[in-house]
């Protein structure tokens, strides 16, 4: 942050265009958090990219009053890595939902991660197919009555999370469209963080799939059907009454009485192994609590850190190329 | 354990002076033949001589050991005249082993020379070859004057001092080999007893075999009855300079390296590895000491979006593939276009459909580069015509995609990529300097177009980290000059129209066409690697009074300017290509013109003969 820049509200980082999201889609509160987030976090309009694929949450960029790109489907991870890999002072941002990074782009998914470049993607989770008019997607559950599946769908579900994970995340987490508070405070996390973020969103699609996380918002079942994670702290949901422990390799839903947290499992985003962080992501609905927060937060050596030192280390030793003398290295005659 | 390096005496029989000779090379993959042609080349290239290569081998990396799909084959033709093919027949034909022999005795001259490995020819190797009779003995080579050498033999017997085993000792008779031809041709051992130096360095016993196994084949000839006299083979007349040897792929990527450095822009390339391209992914990563960055990306898709990318930044992108590869990067391509950014896509063409021939030439993805995507979307495209030529392809190339802001393409082929030629090194600071700009920033009460144009119709090349010009692309229609979303019909056709009329534009910009050879008759039009073939047939045909003109189409799209006046003049136009009639197609519709097509899909180049043919017949 350059104390000597203007400050720029949440305001400026919308553009001109009007937004064309159905009224009510959960992507409106995703847009104004992520403008909420920028101007807090101190970031620049013109540092910035957005780049996405194609969907409905693939709109996203057009709505920045930053620099973005509208791509093609699937493939903005690999946009964000060419772009990164060659400025890598920039904020990259990839917007991505279920569908497109999970179908048609999950081998670009999967490869960003595992290579730690370090941009921020958001992934919009409704588990449908919002543009093309409701279809199943590879989130949507077994047995999902959808315009492609009429007699429900047979595919079983990927676990964007588990996926991420299982590709060496450095940084995993999931949100909810409708938790302001808590949106707010996962993205800024993200963007602090160095290396591929990974946050999913569970986003409403009135249209199309309406209320499938009813569950995790609702006033009366979110308590129970989540678990906020915190760094350093014991599993406890439902106002403090239930705690998860574990029961050899398995998390198993214990009653907490008196705030007793002894035997619980203790959150720890920062533990070298993942194996913590992909046991959360297998907790479901109804069976266990989902839980929102961070997941996992490590350290690991960035993607575009690292071609750049390549690059600078090349230099140093064998200084600045020179097009005369690479032509002629190795044999060579002269005709008179 | 004393060693032979300087005991290469000069050869003591009759030299016969001839102006050209065809060598071919055959034998097993694992038995170094590519390793022996490049050594024959470099050492022909050294001695004056102008050269051109022509490397054949299977696609797979260790095909069964003696059968014949695992023959790999390198043929130089090295000459005293200017040369732009590795030659029709050849005139030395070097076998290692029977299906060598069978595979590649149908192309050796009636006058040739077949100098065969006689120690490989047992009851296994002919099974292996599939062969019922000894080719040696059932009348195979009788019409041929072949010199049977026991050449395994004589190599262990040769490195038996340096104490290798047998298998490695074995593993020496390319050199061998290497010795008796670089006898035969009197070529200078020094550059290879280098090139042994420098590969075996951590190995000296190695070297030591191999100096030994050199110089037994050297010897050989001169104690051998078999042959009465060498051949020599004056220098060539070229354009004084300094020369070495490249190889196109190699070429292609300094180019590319040259552009970068002329442009004053660092080089950005995503690439996944394919036959035959995937050498200039090699090269281009030692080069990071000119800023270059080579990511090698998960899959085809994500090499060219990463190279979009990269241009959305403002470096210099390219992606680099062969035919299936491009397949698969069609959407990405569409996307490029509509973006009208600058970047590169170079397409090393093999034989295709599909997986096709991986490591052989052909010509056929030209209408998939010219017509590939959805939509309507020309892009310029430029071929390579031979391996030297790759340079200027690559910096001509990049200088069009930055004036015109536009993706463009290069095509080369497995020809020129693997073959070798001399170069003139360039003097550096005659290379043409690329223009790029940017615009800097926000001007005072203008609003910014991120889709506004200049003459040449180039949209500004604005990038992420300029104050007040922040703006998206995308793949949906643009709206003229804002470049915001618009489903306008008026407004679409006008971007169709507009992004079309930028490609023609290109036609101005670079050099017409010239004509070599007759000015009336018949015209021999050719594109890409078989300039070679053409002209020199051209040359050919002229010589023996057919009157053939011959254009080369460095642009096929847009065409030269001029082509079409030039095709005018002619009474018959023939078109020669290495697949069913491409080029032919896009130049009927063009020209409305009858001409008829020379096509061959083989996966081989074609030979002068087959052109000064078809020349001869079609000016009937
Ligand atoms: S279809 Fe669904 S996801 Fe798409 S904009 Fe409408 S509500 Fe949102």
């Amino acid at each position: 942050m350059n104390a000597e820049l203007p400050v720029l509200k949440a305001a400026d980082f919308a553009s001109d265009q009007d937004v064309r999201w159905c009224p009510g889609c959960g992507d409106y509160s995703i847009l104004a958090q992520m403008k909420k987030v920028l101007a807090q976090t101190g970031a620049s309009q013109e540092n910035t990219v957005f780049i996405s694929g194609i969907g409905c949450s693939s709109r996203f960029p057009y709505y920045m009053n930053t620099y973005g790109m509208h791509s093609i489907h699937g493939r903005a991870p690999a946009f964000a890595s060419g772009l990164k890999s060659t400025r890598p002072e920039l904020d990259v941002w990839v917007i991505t939902g279920d569908g497109d990074a999970l179908s048609i782009g999950g081998n670009h998914f999967m490869h960003i991660i595992r290579r730690n470049m370090d941009v921020n993607i958001v992934l919009f989770n409704n588990a449908i197919y919002g543009l093309t008019k409701g279809q199943y997607s590879p989130t949507s559950k077994q047995g999902a009555v959808t315009k492609s599946t009429p007699r429900g769908s047979i595919d079983f579900p990927l676990n964007p999370l588990s996926i991420a994970i299982a590709a060496e995340a450095t940084f995993v987490a999931r949100s909810i469209d409708t938790n302001i508070k808590h949106l707010v405070k996962t993205l800024t996390r993200a963007s602090e963080h160095k290396g591929t973020s990974l946050i999913e969103v569970y986003q409403n699609c009135n249209i199309f799939n309406d209320g499938i996380w009813d569950y995790a918002k609702g006033k009366d079942t979110k308590d129970k059907s989540t678990v906020v994670l915190e760094h350093g702290q014991p599993l406890v949901f439902d106002g403090g009454s239930k705690g998860i422990r574990l029961n050899g390799f398995a998390p198993e839903i214990v009653d907490v009485v008196d705030d007793d947290h002894e035997g619980l499992l203790v959150h720890d985003e920062k533990s070298p192994s993942n194996q913590l962080a992909f046991l959360l992501s297998r907790m479901r609905h109804p069976e266990f609590p989902e839980p929102i927060g961070v997941f996992r937060a490590v350290e690991r050596a960035t993607y575009d850190d690292q071609i750049n030192d390549q690059v600078d280390d090349a230099r140093a030793e064998q200084q600045e190329g020179d097009l005369t003398k690479l032509f002629n290295s190795g044999d060579t005659w002269t005709v008179e | 354990m004393t060693t032979v390096t300087d005991q290469f005496l000069p050869p003591q029989k009759p030299s016969e002076a001839v102006s050209g000779v065809t060598v071919r090379l055959a034998g097993d993959s694992g038995d170094g033949m590519q390793l022996l042609g490049t050594q024959l080349t470099n050492t022909s290239a050294l001695a004056g001589n102008d050269v051109a290569t022509f490397p054949d081998f299977p696609a797979e990396i260790r095909a069964p050991v003696g059968t014949r799909a695992g023959v790999s084959g390198f043929q130089v033709q090295f000459s005293a005249e200017q040369i732009f093919t590795p030659g029709d027949g050849v005139d030395a034909l070097v076998v290692m082993n029977p299906a060598a022999l069978v595979t590649n005795i149908g192309d050796l001259k009636k006058s040739g020379i077949l100098i065969i490995n006689s120690d490989s020819f047992g009851p296994k190797d002919l099974k292996l070859a599939k062969l019922d009779t000894n080719p040696l003995e059932d009348g195979t080579i009788e019409p041929y004057r072949s010199i049977k050498v026991s050449m395994s033999k004589m190599t262990l017997a040769a490195v038996e001092e340096t104490g290798l085993s047998t298998k490695f000792a074995g593993r020496c008779k390319n050199f061998f080999a290497m010795g008796l031809v670089f006898w035969l041709y009197g070529r200078d051992v020094e550059p290879t007893l280098r090139f042994i130096e420098k590969k075996f360095s951590k190995k000296p016993e190695v070297a030591e075999a191999n100096r030994r196994a050199l110089k037994a084949g050297w010897n050989y000839g001169e104690t051998t009855e078999d042959f009465a006299s060498t051949y020599q083979v004056p220098k060539a007349e070229l354009t004084p300079g300094t020369y070495r040897n490249v190889m196109g792929n190699q070429a292609l990527a300094w180019g590319l390296v040259a552009a970068s450095k002329l442009s004053k822009k660092e080089l950005f390339l995503g690439s996944y590895p394919i036959t035959p391209a995937s050498d200039i992914l090699h090269e281009l990563s030692k080069h990071k000491n000119f800023g270059v960055r080579t990511f090698q990306a998960e899959d085809e898709i994500a090499a060219i979006c990463s190279a979009i990318g990269a241009a959305f930044g403002g470096a210099m992108a390219l992606t680099t593939s062969s035919g299936p590869g491009i397949a698969l990067k069609g959407e990405g391509l569409g996307l490029a276009l509509m973006l009208e950014l600058p970047m590169l896509i170079v397409d090393v063409q093999r034989g295709g459909p599909s997986t096709g021939l991986p490591t052989k030439t052909e010509q056929s993805d030209l209408m998939m580069m010219m017509y590939g995507r959805n939509g309507e979307s020309p892009l310029p495209i430029i071929a390579a015509r031979s391996p030297s030529d790759c340079f200027m392809t690559a910096i001509e190339a990049w200088r069009v995609a930055v004036k015109f802001m536009t993706p463009v393409i290069i095509m080369s082929d497995g020809y020129i990529a693997n073959g070798a030629e001399p170069w003139r090194i360039p003097d550096v600071s005659e290379l043409p300097e690329i223009k790029v700009t940017h615009p800097a920033g926000a001007v005072e009460g203008e609003e910014f177009l991120p889709y506004s144009r200049n003459e040449d119709l180039a949209r500004p090349w604005a990038v992420p980290g300029t104050p007040g010009l922040m703006h998206r692309v995308g793949g949906l229609e643009k709206q003229d000059g804002t470049g915001n979303v618009s489903y306008d019909p008026d407004n679409h056709q006008k971007m169709v129209q507009t992004r079309a009329e930028k490609v023609a534009r290109v036609a101005d910009f670079v050099d017409p066409i010239e004509v070599e050879g007759s000015d009336s008759g018949t015209l021999l039009i050719s594109w890409g690697g078989t300039y070679g073939a053409c002209h020199t047939a051209m040359k050919q045909a002229v010589a023996e009074g057919v009157s053939v003109g011959h254009v080369h189409c460095r642009w096929v799209s847009p065409f030269p300017a001029n082509l079409g006046d030039v095709i005018a003049k002619y009474d018959r136009v023939l078109v020669a290509e290495l697949n069913s009639g491409q080029l032919l197609t896009l130049l009927k519709s063009t020209y409305l013109v009858d001409a008829k097509g020379l096509n061959k899909v083989k996966g081989k180049p074609f030979q002068v003969s087959e052109v000064v043919d078809a020349l001869k017949a079609i000016s009937k």
